[in-house]
């Protein structure tokens, strides 16, 4: 595995969006009492008339960013993805989805960031809750430069997204090369034709480091880097279900409604083929930091790869 | 603003919206037919004097804002628009119709409505980030939010109050339509919220009272919060659930209720015979 890069995704979040709102006046940050955990405070120092503080009242902020964005603020609502995934659902439903307030939701620290706090502090049923709300786009950067790409993205966008971006810095997956972020179309990492690994969020990198321990196996295994969960790239994930006969998904989130949820309802319609879903399993946690709790759900490459060699195996 | 409309002319625009509110519900066989009568005298003064908006072009940024945070008095409500001059008298026939654009609840489907709602507690959020914006647009906006009693139980509520005093914002006015009742009976028995006036006033808001069916007490009022204020203000209007109907007076049974044919008749004779 790479070193991570020196920067978190909340950083390079941050930073972008400092850029755009500099240039652009309509842009506003409202955070709850989160600055600090967002890094937001270059943003709040630099552009003070287009931040928004409003204290630890997730509701309120929802709702407050919902009249901003209905009133030509392209309004981003930024704090813990724990709570602004489940304290402030029904105004994301109400007032931002069903209203189409032009707010992005970045939920920060999301999935198991926050470790040792507990399952208070854990986010891993966001996913599912946005995904069932119609009218809200879902994106997970893999990376630092793939968040760079979607904040400019999102920067220009004038409907609701949610985006959940990690708390610690995480390995490169795109070397500056490869600098592509289409809404709604996956990335292609690798291509292979014995099985294919789709990934979202800080997991994609376990995803590349599994398929390199596949190739050493004998095993060619494709890479989807799905950034955007909603909507999803139905067919390039029917393309290479059909081209690889077998899928693993894997995701910092509940097994049950995130991307292997997704993916499994696509493939179940559409194109049934053999498939594992690589997740946290239906429990609140053990205490743990982010890494051991990654290891506990089996989010490793070495994980990844002894369950992609026994689904080759057992649907070929 | 319809500025043709002389305020003496607005106490029968009030009897033909809850005329037409009545048959919506009967009709439809769905409604919330005490709290739309209720608040009916609280919209005229506000779309027929104070607001200033245009039906033409219902998405101008230097419009006032109304926001029903209460949204399932949604019949007086869409009444109230089509008086308005934002829908037809003609659509109102569509409400309870499959594919309608008159949902039970306020949607942005319909020109003027500026947020959804109807789930409680949502709507001065809303208007307070509108007010933010225009403040922050140098805008002479204003934005007015309609919320009930009962929704006063809302934690969300307090929250924005909160949030309102501490951003200044002296250009939203939030209003309680105070008829003391709610589905399951007396407010004040569900969940106690006398003394509002104290708790608002607590929480940093400028608050009146008024007579909420007295629609030349609320233009006045209405008229003196449109001089600058340095803070938010909270109007407290004492109304009378089910207001124009005798039988429908005071009586939580009609919260939710829908008129049999003979009551039907009864409440349209009422206010036809009432009318000026």
């Amino acid at each position: 595995m790479k070193p991570p890069n020196k920067l978190s995704c909340r950083h390079a979040f941050t930073q972008t969006l400092t850029e755009e709102a500099a240039r652009d006046n309509r842009i506003y940050a409202v955070t709850t009492d989160a600055r600090g955990s967002v890094t937001l405070n270059d943003f709040a120092n630099q552009l003070p008339d287009q931040f928004f503080e409003l204290g630890i009242a997730e509701q309120n902020a929802a709702g407050v960013s919902a009249g901003l964005g209905l009133s030509g603020k392209n309004t981003f609502l930024c704090g813990p993805a724990c709570f602004h995934s489940a304290r402030n659902v029904e105004q994301i439903k109400n007032d931002i989805a069903y209203s189409n307030a032009n707010v992005k939701i970045v939920g920060v620290s999301g999935g198991v960031s926050y470790g040792a706090l507990g399952s208070t502090h854990h986010s891993l049923h966001d996913i599912a809750l946005y995904r069932s709300i119609p009218n809200i786009s879902i994106i997970l950067p893999a990376d630092f430069e793939e968040t760079v790409l979607a904040t400019k993205f999102l920067a220009e966008h004038d409907r609701p997204v949610y985006m959940r971006l990690g708390r610690s810095p995480v390995p490169d997956v795109y070397d500056g090369n490869t600098r592509q972020f289409i809404f709604g179309k996956a990335n292609i990492l690798k291509d292979g034709s014995d099985c294919t690994i789709v990934a979202t969020g800080e997991t994609v990198a376990y995803a590349v480091q599994a398929a390199e321990l596949l190739k050493e196996e004998g095993f060619t295994t494709a890479v989807l880097d799905v950034h955007t969960i909603k909507p999803l790239d139905e067919e390039k994930i029917l393309e290479f279900a059909e081209k690889t006969g077998c899928i693993i998904s894997v995701e910092e989130h509940s097994i049950y409604g995130g991307l292997g949820g997704a993916i499994s309802e696509l493939l179940a319609c559409r194109k049934p083929t053999p498939m594992k879903i690589i997740g946290f399993q239906d429990e609140f946690l053990p205490a743990g930091n982010s890494k051991e709790l990654f290891l506990y759900a089996g989010i490793t490459a070495e994980h990844i790869t002894k369950q992609t060699i026994d689904l080759i195996k057992t649907s070929k | 603003m319809s500025s043709q409309i002389q305020s003496e002319d607005i106490p029968n625009i009030a009897k033909d919206i809850r005329v037409k509110l009545l048959n919506m519900i009967y009709n439809a066989k769905s409604g919330h037919t005490g709290g739309s009568l209720s608040c009916v005298d609280i919209l005229v003064s506000l779309y027929f004097q104070i607001l200033c908006y245009d039906p033409a072009n219902p998405d101008d940024i230097n419009r006032d804002r109304f926001i029903l945070s209460k949204g399932h008095s949604v019949e007086a409500y869409y009444a109230t628009l089509a008086a308005a001059g934002f829908i037809s008298d003609d659509e109102l026939s569509t409400y309870g119709v499959f594919n309608s654009r008159l949902f039970g609840h306020p949607t942005k489907k319909i020109p003027g409505i500026e947020a959804a709602s109807g789930a409680l507690g949502h709507g001065l959020s809303i208007g307070l980030g509108m007010a933010i914006a225009a403040l922050k647009d140098n805008r002479k906006s204003r934005v007015y939010v309609l919320m009930g009693d009962g929704e006063q139980a809302e934690g969300s509520i307090w929250e924005a109050a909160m949030a309102a005093s501490h951003y200044h914002a002296s250009n939203l006015v939030g209003i309680i339509d105070y008829n003391k009742l709610q589905i399951s009976g007396n407010v004040d028995d569900i969940m106690k919220i006398s003394c509002l006036k104290e708790r608002w006033n607590s929480f940093g808001w400028n608050v009146i009272e008024v007579d909420g069916n007295d629609i030349l007490a609320l233009i006045r009022t209405f008229e003196e919060l449109q001089q600058n204020q340095e803070k938010p203000t909270l109007l407290i209007a004492h109304t009378i659930k089910g207001k124009g109907v005798s039988f429908m007076e005071n009586n939580p049974a009609w919260h939710h209720k829908n008129p049999t044919e003979e009551e039907f008749k009864r409440a349209i004779s009422e206010l036809e015979s009432a009318k000026e």
